[in-house]
Formats: C-alpha cells, sequence, structure tokens
C-alpha cells in the first residue's frame, strides 16, 4: 500500500522523464518522430536486400511469409527489448547527480526506459503496419492480439532492466559485455533466419527453447502473420519467464538500493 | 507528535576503498589477493538529535565534519548503517539547488521536470507556475534553453521551486550563498515566511552570524560526533572561541 502510494506520487515525474526522453532525442531532426517509423522499414530495406541475395528472395517460416515481414515482426520485438534494457543498463548510474541530491523511488529510472521503449515501439508498429498493408497480408481478428506479447516483452525488459541497472552501478564492466551480448542474442534468436533452419539440430532447438526473446518473437509472430494462437504450454511458458525475470529484478534491485549511492 | 526529527543512535559508516573497484576484473584480482579491505570511515557516529516542531534547528562544524551527510540522510537520501530516522510529515530538500535540471530543456520545460522531481503533481505546478516566475524575476528568459543561464539565474529558479511548497521540514545546505545579495535577501525573507508558518528548518551554513540570527537551537558536531547542543547564541560562542 505504500509503494503504491509513492509510485502514484511519483506518476508524474515519472511521464515528465518519458516526455524529457521524446523531447531530447527528436531535437532539431527535421522528421523528428518519424524516425521511428522510418528506422525500421530502412533497416528492413538493407537487411532484405542483403538476405534475398543469399536466400535467393525464398519463403520463410510456416507460411508463405515473404522474408522482409518475417524480419520486420522479429525485429521490431528484438528491437524493442535489446532498446529498452541496454538505456535502462546506464539509468541508475548516469542519474547519480539526481540521487546524490533528492531523494526519488530508484525504480523510477529503469522503469522510464522501459516504459520510452515502449513508446518508441509503439512508434515502430506504424511501420509493421505500412508492411503487412503493402505485402497483402490479411487482416485477421487473430491480429487483434498483439498487445499480449508486446506487453509481456515489457514485464520481461522491466524485470531484466531493474537486474542490469543495478548490477551496472557496481560493475560497469557489464556495459561493454552486454552489447556484445546482444548481438550474439540477436543470432540465437530467428529473426533473420526461418526456425525451421534448425528443425534438424535438437541441440540448437533445446537452446532456442532456453531463450527467452525466442517466446516473444514467436508468439508476436503467431498472432500477427500465422494467424494462429500459442498453445498453452507456449502461453505458459511465456507468461511464467517474464513474471520469473520480473521477481527477480525486482528482489536484486531492492536489496541492492541502499548502496547505490554509496558506489556513485 | 511535537517532533519534527527523531534521530536516534545514527551511524553512518562509509567504506573507504583506496581505490575504486569498478569492473569485475579488479574485483576478482583483488579478492583472491585478499585486498578487499576496505578501510572503514565513520563518517557520523552515535547522532541523537531531536528536532520539535516549528523550530530553527542549525548544524555548524568544520569542513567533512559530516553535517551535509546528517541532512541527506535525513532526506532518506542516505540510509544510516545503524540507528533511525523518524521524521513527521513532508521535507523539502534544499540540498543542491536544481538536482535534476535538464540543462537542454527550457526554463519552463525544467519547472515541470524539477517540480515532479520534488513530487509534486502536474496540477499544483501549473496552478503555483506564475507565482515561481514571479519570483525567479526571470521572465523574459522563461523559454530559453537553461544551458545558456549563469549559475546566479539557475540558482534562483531552483530555490523558487523548492520553496513553492509550505512542506512541514525544510532542509537548507549552504544554498543562501548563491546569488546576487538582493537574492540572498529574498531567499532570507522566504524561509523566514515558512519558519513562521510553522515549518521545521533544519539548516547548514558556515556563516555564524547567520546560524545566530535565525536558528534557536544549534547542534555543533566534530568529526562525526556531536560536541555540543544548546541554545544557537551559546553554542555558536563556544564554537567560534574554540577556533
Amino acid at each position: 500500500m505504500k509503494y503504491f502510494q509513492t509510485f502514484l506520487k511519483y506518476r508524474y515525474l515519472l511521464s515528465n522523464l518519458i516526455g524529457r526522453d521524446i523531447k531530447v532525442k527528436y531535437r532539431r531532426s527535421v522528421l523528428g518522430i518519424l524516425w521511428s517509423v522510418l528506422n525500421p522499414l530502412l533497416m528492413m530495406v538493407v537487411i532484405s536486400t542483403v538476405f534475398s541475395v543469399l536466400f535467393k528472395g525464398g519463403k520463410f517460416g510456416e507460411t508463405n511469409i515473404p522474408f522482409h515481414v518475417y524480419y520486420l515482426t522479429g525485429a521490431t520485438v528484438y528491437n524493442f527489448i535489446s532498446e529498452a534494457t541496454s538505456t535502462s543498463m546506464m539509468s541508475v548510474f548516469t542519474a547519480a547527480p539526481l540521487i546524490k541530491k533528492v531523494y526519488i523511488p530508484k525504480y523510477i529510472f529503469p522503469l522510464e526506459k522501459c516504459l520510452f521503449a515502449f513508446v518508441n515501439l509503439l512508434f515502430s508498429l506504424i511501420a509493421v503496419v505500412i508492411v503487412l498493408l503493402a505485402s497483402g497480408i490479411k487482416f485477421t481478428f487473430t491480429m487483434l492480439l498483439f498487445p499480449i506479447p508486446l506487453l509481456l516483452a515489457l514485464v520481461f525488459s522491466i524485470g531484466l532492466s531493474m537486474l542490469l541497472s543495478a548490477l551496472t552501478v557496481f560493475f560497469r564492466d557489464i556495459v561493454h559485455i552486454y552489447g556484445v551480448f546482444l548481438t550474439a542474442w540477436l543470432y540465437a534468436t530467428p529473426i533473420i533466419y526461418p526456425i525451421t533452419l534448425l528443425e534438424g539440430n535438437k541441440k540448437l532447438m533445446l537452446i532456442m527453447h532456453l531463450n527467452p526473446m525466442y517466446y516473444f518473437v514467436e508468439f508476436f509472430r503467431k498472432v500477427v502473420i500465422y494467424n494462429t494462437l500459442p498453445n498453452w504450454q507456449f502461453t505458459l511458458v511465456t507468461v511464467g519467464v517474464s513474471l520469473l525475470m520480473l521477481v527477480i529484478g525486482i528482489l536484486v534491485f531492492r536489496q541492492k538500493q541502499d548502496k547505490f549511492v554509496l558506489y556513485m | 507528535m511535537s517532533n519534527a526529527v527523531e534521530i536516534s543512535n545514527v551511524s553512518m559508516r562509509f567504506n573507504m576503498a583506496k581505490e575504486k573497484v569498478d569492473s569485475i576484473k579488479e574485483y576478482l584480482i583483488k579478492f583472491f589477493k585478499r585486498q578487499l579491505l576496505f578501510e572503514e570511515f565513520m563518517a557520523l557516529s552515535d547522532i541523537n538529535i531531536t528536532v520539535q516542531k516549528g523550530e530553527v534547528f542549525g548544524l555548524i562544524g568544520l569542513n567533512g565534519c559530516g553535517k551535509s551527510t546528517l541532512l541527506k540522510i535525513i532526506s532518506g537520501i542516505y540510509k544510516p548503517s545503524t540507528g533511525t530516522v523518524k521524521v513527521n510529515g513532508t521535507i523539502a530538500p534544499l540540498i543542491e539547488l536544481g538536482a535534476g535540471f535538464d540543462m537542454d530543456l527550457t526554463a519552463r520545460e525544467n519547472i515541470y521536470l524539477n517540480g515532479s522531481v520534488l513530487g509534486y503533481s502536474k496540477q499544483y505546478i501549473e496552478e503555483k507556475f506564475d507565482e515561481i516566475v514571479d519570483f525567479t524575476e526571470l521572465h523574459q528568459f522563461i523559454d530559453v534553453p537553461m544551458k545558456n543561464f549563469s549559475s546566479g539565474m539557475v540558482a534562483r529558479v531552483g530555490f523558487a521551486i523548492a520553496t513553492i511548497t509550505k512542506p512541514d521540514i525544510l532542509i537548507v545546505d549552504e544554498i543562501l550563498a548563491v546569488g546576487d545579495f538582493l537574492f540572498q535577501e529574498k531567499c532570507e525573507k522566504r524561509i523566514n515566511e515558512l519558519m513562521s508558518g510553522g515549518t521545521t528548518v533544519i539548516i547548514v551554513s558556515h556563516s555564524i552570524d547567520q546560524i545566530k540570527r535565525l536558528c534557536d537551537r544549534v547542534a555543533w558536531i566534530e568529526k562525526g560526533k556531536i560536541k555540543m547542543i544548546g541554545a544557537a547564541e551559546e553554542v555558536c560562542d563556544l564554537y567560534t572561541s574554540a577556533k
């Protein structure tokens, strides 16, 4: 109850920080927030040009999905988690001047970065809609379930961000290694290659099933482009992974937060 | 409840690592070499202070004696290593003005941002916005990014935002040393206004005259311990003669 009250007290700070991030990010750019739509589109053009040469423009996935649609849907989810966690990671540390001078609940900072990344994600969804329309993918009611995987990815990101941002205060190394880790994570998830590529290999499939990113990406693709509902095991694992990450993040953060100020 | 702040048996211990260990590699090396012995530094030991409601309480002492650490413990920035601090009411910390200003944003945007850092609601800031701007006297600069402000101007905005509420407890750390003399007078007047409104004030200053003028009681801190608590006049006289 007490936690809830402090959260309410500082919710305006939260929205203010998000507003500031948006303002600062697009300051002095002519196209402004339109970049959040353009960026994934341009990235998609680059990647699919490269890969259509490599894969000779083959169809992808479980049904006849063009590569660029397959790529964009996966990359949208991956980019969100990657942006949310890598910006959050530094958030507590860079808020040092503030944390040293005023009392603010410290979880505000990773939470804010995750929500900011989520706002960016919503804009990049416009790109997804444009591409779906342009590629002649038919609208289905299953598509309307798209917020579920995205919200689960948000919960997961908040948990991971709290964990990372707390550890970064004590060990700056994590920032450097995490960049490499994110690249590895990109290749460990079926984003630029079809999951069917791995189906013969049991070891790789096992790794895939231990990769949390796989669940969010596949969940999103299932409802948006495959027009299928994930079965209950799949749903349960995705929800479980998100909540588990959140709990771990909160526990570590809570245990460490009183010491932050001494290490800044 | 007539006590605004109750500080009982508070100690603050810092680990003064000679070199900061910032990376896992260093940490492991030092761990295995058994060099992870920190030098402990007691910034404060066994502090007991009770500040009554409506009182103006001063803290004096030499640089590095622990005054600011104590203020930060009271405002909840530090958690004391041992002991407890009980605070009844809302705190407005004037520890460092303009904490949380984003210099890329304009003064207007920063008033909203800094206000929310202090936990004000949007509606409240909107209501008080004109009053804040009037106090700063910076009407024509309100839409200028704050990186173009002088330090005095930044301090004005910071002070105006922090004192716009009627807090139960106001914590003031050396801030009256900024700004021109006219603004200093204005700040002091504002603090006096708050005090007559029943706000408890805890103040740190090196200006003994100011402490004598403003405070009812004073604690003299030396090397993290309380040397003396008593009436302002008495403690200040002993403090200056001890030099």
